[in-house]
């Protein structure tokens, strides 16, 4: 950003610095707000129908354009020109802000997502902090969506959403302190200078967190019971139509997107990898491949999770959040703490070392721990049937 | 300019173009052919029985409590994190007790049955 | 810079604008689900001001409890509670002075705090390069926090405790 804002006032001299860094901050607004919704939406889309088709053994989009390539743009065109619907009794004002809110609170994120060396619109000092704050304004969507549409199945699906976000809310913010503590920073820039060995390797636990936070925050199978078909039609946009279903669709492939590539960031080391740097341009361009290939490789597995797990019931949905994955963060949490301040572990690798012991650790407890009640609730069961409690 | 913010500031006057213009674009390609049926609500072809704002279970709420109160424990947790490198030994401490503080709230709307979805 | 002041003060009209109009939805507003949506409104404005004061711990946070925790735990306890939905019902009753009366009480005392206090002012230094002490912002909450600020820090715990303990009581009675 720096250098091309460098680069401008190089090329025309008598424009003042701060202009240039207006002009800068624009363009790359509109990057994300237009060209980002329709390349992520045309781009995964195609990638998700073709991967679950090859899961459930079709061949999935082929007959727009060559291979189905089009497919997306052909979607596009179909929800621009249908009629738009607003069903009786909806209340039309939070009806019409739900769609816009939803997408806008997705490219909110953006603002700081590190996709290449260098390239960031605002690398906030509390960045980490800022996207879980500006999530929220999806779960206000979904909730504004469901009650404004005058539906019942969209209002109960308008309480499983926020059910189910603030049951993986809460994991996802410790698997983030997790990392702040490892990095000693929020910013996105140090968390990926902080990665020289990436915190995958090193906070395994965490990551595992927050990837199926993550899956269930976007609200994506095996955690879909917010549009659920077989049980409330489609969610909380049962009613809407047209283009506003198109807002609230680009806005979970947004979400899908950043989602992956905070993963990336945190975990994978954002956009490192050997050459990228900001000094070149070429460099900067590495970068951006490195963090294109992490991103859409946590997104596959994403998908491949999809193809493969049924989805969960909803009280398992929130036991398993509030029952497993919140004390097993906070578990985690402390034994790493722990492990940074032991005194012997005096050098970087040693501490690498130690935090990973430390997370093999928290594995071994709790699925150990876990087992354990399966047994007792299971042999509760078993007595139960016999009749023979004593 | 301003402070790191200006651009988020900018990335919200621009990002809400988005919703205006394809609304508006989609206004004006799009047909418009109203009539009471396709307007009813859409309950699976069924006819709509009675209210929408039917009653809905209390359990949603004690979840929705819970969730504030770790909400805020989060917080006070993050700057801990931040500065965790600099302090000393007894910032583990500190904050051991903190979240065993916490985890004993957890155990409790654990016990008590709060977090069960019955 | 005057350019710079501009557009901060016409930033500042704007949050205020959302703050007070918020406000003022909050209370006249026939639907109370419109109330809670406007509370939301003045809760985003005064993220705005912590923007603009260089908070930005301080507005992720409002963001993050106000608008992302407490607002949703509004709308929420207003979704569950049936008959205050669907009907729109006038927001004044016959006491709706006094109510005007006692906020314009609360009003002058606060403005009337906010006036004799003497509000220590950052030195120009510290104004002239504020980016220091904003990266280091984070930081520095955190060892004040568990410095000087150990025990509330430890209090605020016991408090969330108690406050979760009160709020499981009071829900299972009303459940039973």
């Amino acid at each position: 950003m720096d250098a091309i804002v460098s680069w401008l006032t190089s090329l025309f001299p008598h424009m003042a610095a701060p202009i240039a860094r207006l002009i800068v901050h624009l363009v790359y607004a509109a990057i994300l707000s237009f060209v980002a919704p329709v390349v992520v939406v045309v781009a995964f889309t195609y990638m998700e129908r073709k991967v679950i088709a090859r899961i459930q053994d079709r061949v999935g989009p082929n007959r727009a354009g060559p291979l189905g390539l089009l497919q997306g743009f052909a979607d596009a065109v179909k929800m621009l020109t249908k009629e738009d619907i607003t069903p009786v009794g909806a209340d039309r004002i939070v009806y019409n802000l739900a769609p816009g809110l939803a997408v806008v609170g997705t490219i909110l994120v953006y603002a700081v997502l590190p996709v290449a060396p260098g390239v960031i619109g605002a690398d906030l000092n509390i960045g980490i902090l800022y996207v879980v704050a500006v999530g929220g304004f999806g779960m206000l969507a979904a909730v504004m969506a469901g009650w404004s549409s005058n539906n019942k199945y969209a209002l109960l699906s308008a309480f499983r959403v926020v059910a189910q976000l603030i049951a993986y809310e809460i994991p996802m913010v410790i698997a983030i302190i997790m990392v702040v503590l490892a990095a000693g920073s929020m910013q996105m820039g140090q968390i990926i200078d902080a990665q020289n060995v990436p915190f995958l390797f090193t906070l395994p636990v965490a990551f595992f967190i927050f990837f199926v936070a993550t899956i269930a925050e976007i609200g994506r199978s095996p955690f879909d019971l917010l549009e659920a078909e077989s049980e409330i039609v489609a969610g909380f946009h049962v009613e809407y139509s047209g283009f506003k279903f198109a807002l609230f669709f680009i806005g979970e492939y947004m979400h899908l997107f950043v989602g992956a590539g905070l993963g990336t960031t945190l975990f994978l080391g954002g956009w490192r990898g050997p050459g990228a740097s900001e000094a070149t341009i070429l460099g900067v361009l590495l970068g951006f491949v490195y963090f294109l290939v992490k991103t859409v490789f946590l997104i596959f597995l994403m998908m491949w999770v999809r193809g493969t797990f049924p989805r969960i019931r909803i009280d398992h949905l929130l036991d398993f959040g509030w029952k497993f994955l919140v004390p097993v963060g906070l578990l985690a949490l402390v034994a790493v703490a722990l492990v940074l301040k032991l005194p012997f572990l005096s050098s970087s690798v040693l501490k690498w070392v130690g935090m990973l012991v430390a997370n093999i650790v928290v594995v071994v407890v709790s699925l150990t721990a876990v087992s354990f009640a399966a047994r007792r609730s299971r042999s509760v069961a078993l007595r139960g049937v016999a009749g023979t409690e004593r | 300019m301003l402070s790191d913010f200006t651009f988020v500031g900018i990335l919200v006057l621009i990002a809400v173009l988005l919703p205006v213009v394809g609304l508006g674009l989609s206004w004006l390609i799009r047909p418009k052919k109203p009539n009471p049926v396709k307007q009813s609500t859409y309950e699976c072809g069924i006819e709509t029985i009675g209210d929408t704002w039917v009653q809905f279970r209390a359990q949603y709420y004690i979840y929705a409590l819970v969730f504030v109160v770790f909400d805020i424990e989060a917080v006070f947790l993050l700057p801990w994190a931040v500065a965790y490198d600099q302090l000393p030994l007894y910032a583990l401490t500190e904050a051991v007790i903190f979240v065993l503080i916490l985890a004993l709230a957890l155990v409790y709307a654990w016990r008590k049955g709060a977090l069960r979805w019955s | 810079m005057p350019v710079d002041q501009i557009v901060k003060t016409v930033v500042f009209v704007i949050f205020t604008v959302m703050t007070l109009g918020g406000g003022l939805g909050v209370v006249v507003s026939p639907r109370i689900f419109h109330s809670a949506l406007f509370l939301v409104l003045s809760f985003a404005g005064v993220v705005g001001y912590y923007v603009l004061l260089d908070a930005g711990f301080l507005a992720a946070v409002q963001l993050l409890i106000y608008i992302g925790a407490i607002a949703i735990l509004i709308l929420f306890a207003i979704m569950l509670s049936r008959g205050l939905m669907a009907e729109r019902q006038s927001q004044s009753n016959q006491q709706w002075w006094i109510a005007a009366l006692v906020a314009l009480l609360i009003f002058v005392v606060l403005a009337a705090v906010l006036w004799r206090v003497d509000w220590p002012v950052a030195s120009q230094q510290a104004l002239a390069s504020p980016s220091n002490a904003i990266s280091q912002e984070g930081s520095q909450l955190g060892r004040d926090l568990l410095g000087p600020y150990v025990i509330p820090f430890e209090v605020a715990s016991v408090l969330l405790l108690v406050a979760l303990i009160g709020a499981v009581i009071l829900a299972r009675e009303t459940e039973s």
